[in-house]
């Protein structure tokens, strides 16, 4: 299934790589390639730290395909300490209640389930509470 | 510039129509829409569809449509842009019958969802987020609205129940209007004991996804004939704006920008000021979503939108009443047909054909669909000028 659209973003996926704006240091993620905050041209890959903190969050019970088997699952707005904010999984929560302002730091977990397809196994970032 | 002019509406009633396809769904509408016009001809279809690709694995709409309903041959196509689809196949129409390139224009939105249910509906819902970055991680747009839900409620200290006032408003609009979805109002001890959907959202917070189709038939006012059987609504301004479609690259998520764009450029076309906005149907498809339009169209300050509807602001008797035959939460929310429902709603105040629900001396009317969490937003005016 779309094999060549997840390898292309296997970056993104495993390393947050996200991009450096040469013109205004603006962190960018996901790569847009274009600026979005004084639109010069920014190629210049970044590697994101994966710590943060959590910026909202929610749980979902009625799930897309391909989530159901792992529902109730919790969705974040992740804010980067570098700065932008990004959307993924809370992961590894065991009985932590996930807060606003919560310290987290990614992690490599599998997205999502193909079921009893025979495909390749999606993985990339989810984020968990900080281990002390 | 000559008026455009609103000359005909039609819709079908909005629910679980399991008995009726999408193609007759939008046929009824179409066809009550051309009668109502007097039996203008058209020049031209527009198609307003969200997710029939997905849904009824059917594309081409345009084709299909002008040709169901006895137009084969004229021009005809299809706007998407997610729940703001019937905005911008209205607008398409706008700029048609103003560019003259058309005289005689046909808006239909139409939506057919109940035809797939469960996990695979809600994977077709998700492909209108980011699929690179948010729906592979199992993010769908109730769970945008979560989120943005409670980030509002966290900055702006809003208690649990602070967003009751605007399904209780819908509902109790809703009940006047024969063709919506829920004709029945509720109180706050049944929505304070409601189920959640999506934590912190409940089931009244979500307008309910539902089958349903609107058209309209637009021409310039000069072409209107002598004996033309109703008030005259005319489009007064007509605006798209866009802002990123994934939530998470918005520097201020509860900024709906594109929604305060869209609105500041129709009020500036229309040459009115927001005071003068007779009545607002906005895009509730969540409780949070008329909230922070409310708050981008200038009626209320940022943070402070929610509590517009505890004190009446909303109301049929208010200073600036909304969804005022139900809203998306209460007539139903049919996708791509929603934008035209809220233009077939505005027509019916402007004419004085509202019934129960009948906004006193109503001049000016500001309706708003969103695609996405405002990504897209579309704005129009309709003015009386009877």
């Amino acid at each position: 299934m779309e094999i060549p659209r997840h390898w292309r973003l296997k970056q993104q996926r495993y390393g947050l790589i996200g991009e450096i704006c040469p013109h205004c240091d603006a962190k960018i993620f996901p790569p847009r390639d274009i600026c979005p905050h004084c639109g010069s041209e920014a190629k210049t890959s970044y590697a994101f730290s994966g710590r943060g903190e959590v910026f909202s969050f929610t749980t979902i019970y009625e799930a897309p395909t391909g989530f159901d088997e792992t529902a109730p699952y919790t969705v974040a707005l992740v804010k980067l300490e570098e700065g932008p904010l990004v959307t993924a999984q809370l992961t590894d929560l065991g009985e932590t209640r996930p807060e606003i302002g919560m310290p987290v730091e990614m992690v490599t977990r599998r997205l999502r389930s193909d079921g009893d397809e025979r495909g390749m196994l999606i993985y990339g970032y989810k984020f968990r509470p900080v281990l002390h | 510039m000559t008026d455009i002019i609103i000359a005909g509406v039609g819709q079908t009633p909005v629910g679980e129509r399991w008995d009726t396809s999408l193609r007759s769904l939008a046929a009824q509408a179409i066809q009550a829409a051309i009668q109502d016009s007097g039996g203008l001809k058209p020049q031209a279809l527009f198609v307003g569809n969200m997710l029939a690709v997905n849904l009824s694995r059917q594309a081409h709409l345009g084709a299909l449509l002008a040709d169901y309903v006895g137009l084969t041959g004229i021009e005809a196509e299809t706007l998407e842009a997610g729940g703001a689809s019937g905005g911008a196949a209205l607008r398409q129409g706008y700029l048609a019958v103003a560019s003259r390139m058309v005289d005689v224009a046909l808006v239909v939105g139409v939506e057919k969802y109940t035809d797939v249910i469960g996990p695979d509906l809600e994977a077709a819902l998700a492909t209108l987020t980011d699929a690179d970055y948010e729906s592979i991680h199992g993010l769908t747009p109730t769970a945008q609205a979560a989120l943005l839900v409670r980030r509002y409620m966290h900055e702006n200290q809003v208690p649990a129940d602070g967003l009751a006032g605007f399904p209780l408003t819908a509902h109790s609009n809703g009940a006047g209007n024969k063709n919506s979805m829920y004709r029945k109002a509720i109180d706050l001890e049944t929505y304070q004991k409601a189920d959640t959907v999506c934590e912190p959202l409940n089931i009244f917070d979500v307008a309910p996804n539902a089958d349903g189709a609107a058209a309209l038939v637009l021409t310039r006012g000069e072409l209107l004939p002598n004996d033309f059987p109703h008030p005259i609504v005319r489009l007064a301004a007509s605006s798209i704006g866009s802002d990123t479609l994934a939530l998470a690259e918005r520097s201020d998520p509860l900024l709906f920008a594109a929604a305060q764009v869209s609105i500041e450029q129709a009020l500036q076309k229309a040459g009115i000021t927001r005071e003068q906005v007779d009545l607002f149907e906005y895009y509730d498809a969540f409780s949070i979503f008329a909230v922070l339009s409310l708050e981008a169209a200038g009626f209320a300050k940022r943070g402070e939108g929610w509590k517009l509807a505890g004190d009446g602001f909303i109301a049929l008797t208010g200073q600036l009443p909304c969804a005022t035959l139900g809203g998306l939460k209460a007539r139903g929310n049919p996708g791509g047909a929603t934008g035209v429902y809220q233009a077939v709603e505005a027509v019916a105040q402007l004419r004085g054909q509202a019934g129960a629900n009948q906004v006193a001396e109503a001049r000016y009317a500001l309706i708003q669909c969103l695609g996405g969490p405002a990504s897209i937003a579309v704005s129009h005016i309709l003015e009386s000028i009877a």
